[in-house]
């Protein structure tokens, strides 16, 4: 599998460690949110057969984190994106 | 009174070099590393400083700029190593800080890494078998992080297919040495 990183190109999936669904970038507030809301956070998660929207870290590369929306029953990836840059926006 | 030895990454007292067929593998002791991490909000002014330390603009995204005294290497986003000879900059880091003040993070990196020049006619077919680089696209000036052996390392192409700058991490230099000798046994 290939991943098109947005800053160095085509890299090989062997470079990169997952770390899950892009979800965890949401953190509950630490000072408002519920026991309900950290464990929805800690435990919960969406398993689509399709579009995933999930974070790879470059760890053999340039250790960016990316956000790889990537199909799960072919494989094929529609968008990489720097989560630093998504991070910024939200 | 401490009468301590200076060594290589290698342990030598003296650069290991390694001939095998047409490639050479030398060790480079003489190089003083630090690292440069723009702080958030503070890109702009730090790729300015960045530009009046090495004469040109900031390396972007897998690149590398060469200059004199200080060159640069591209290792992540607004990242930096900036690299320079350890005989006049063994305090690099305390250097790089005093130019760069409150707007970049400054790193001390000579004891973290280990340098290699890797030289010869033909050196892509070493690289080949040791990295995933594309190899018909890596020009000169262009530097990258890969794996190595399993180990995450820095490769510039100073010339192409025939000088490339390996740099690893210095704590795993026999195994970094003992890969690339052995790739270089495979081709000669």
């Amino acid at each position: 599998m290939i991943i098109n990183h947005p800053l160095l190109g085509p890299r090989d999936s062997a470079e990169f460690v997952y770390l899950g669904a892009a979800t965890l970038m949401d953190r509950p507030d630490p000072d408002t949110a519920t026991a309900e809301e950290w464990h929805d956070y800690g435990y919960l998660r969406d398993n689509p057969a399709g579009p995933h929207r999930e974070l790879w870290f470059h760890e053999g590369g340039d250790r960016s984190i990316l956000i790889v929306t990537r199909n799960t029953t072919t494989h094929e990836i529609t968008a990489v994106e720097l989560a630093r840059t998504v991070g910024a926006r939200t | 009174m401490h009468d301590l030895i200076p060594i290589t990454a290698l342990g030598g007292t003296t650069a290991h070099v390694d001939t095998i067929g047409d490639t050479t593998l030398t060790e480079l002791p003489d190089i003083a590393l630090a690292s440069v991490a723009a702080r958030a909000g503070q890109e702009t002014a730090c790729g300015a400083k960045l530009r009046d330390m090495l004469g040109a603009d900031a390396p972007a995204a897998g690149k590398a700029v060469f200059g004199d005294p200080f060159s640069a290497l591209w290792i992540g986003p607004d990242q930096w190593m900036i690299s320079a000879d350890f005989a006049t900059h063994e305090d690099i880091a305390a250097q790089v800080s005093s130019r760069f003040g409150r707007c970049a993070s400054v790193t001390e990196q000579t004891d973290a890494w280990v340098c290699f020049d890797l030289s010869g006619a033909g050196v892509n077919a070493v690289l080949e078998l040791l990295c995933n680089i594309n190899l018909l696209q890596f020009a000169a000036g262009d530097s990258t992080r890969t794996s190595i052996h399993h180990l995450g390392c820095l490769v510039t192409c100073i010339e192409p297919d025939r000088l490339v700058r390996i740099m690893g991490p210095r704590a795993s230099a026999g195994s970094l040495h003992h890969a690339v000798t052995t790739a270089m046994t495979s081709v000669a």
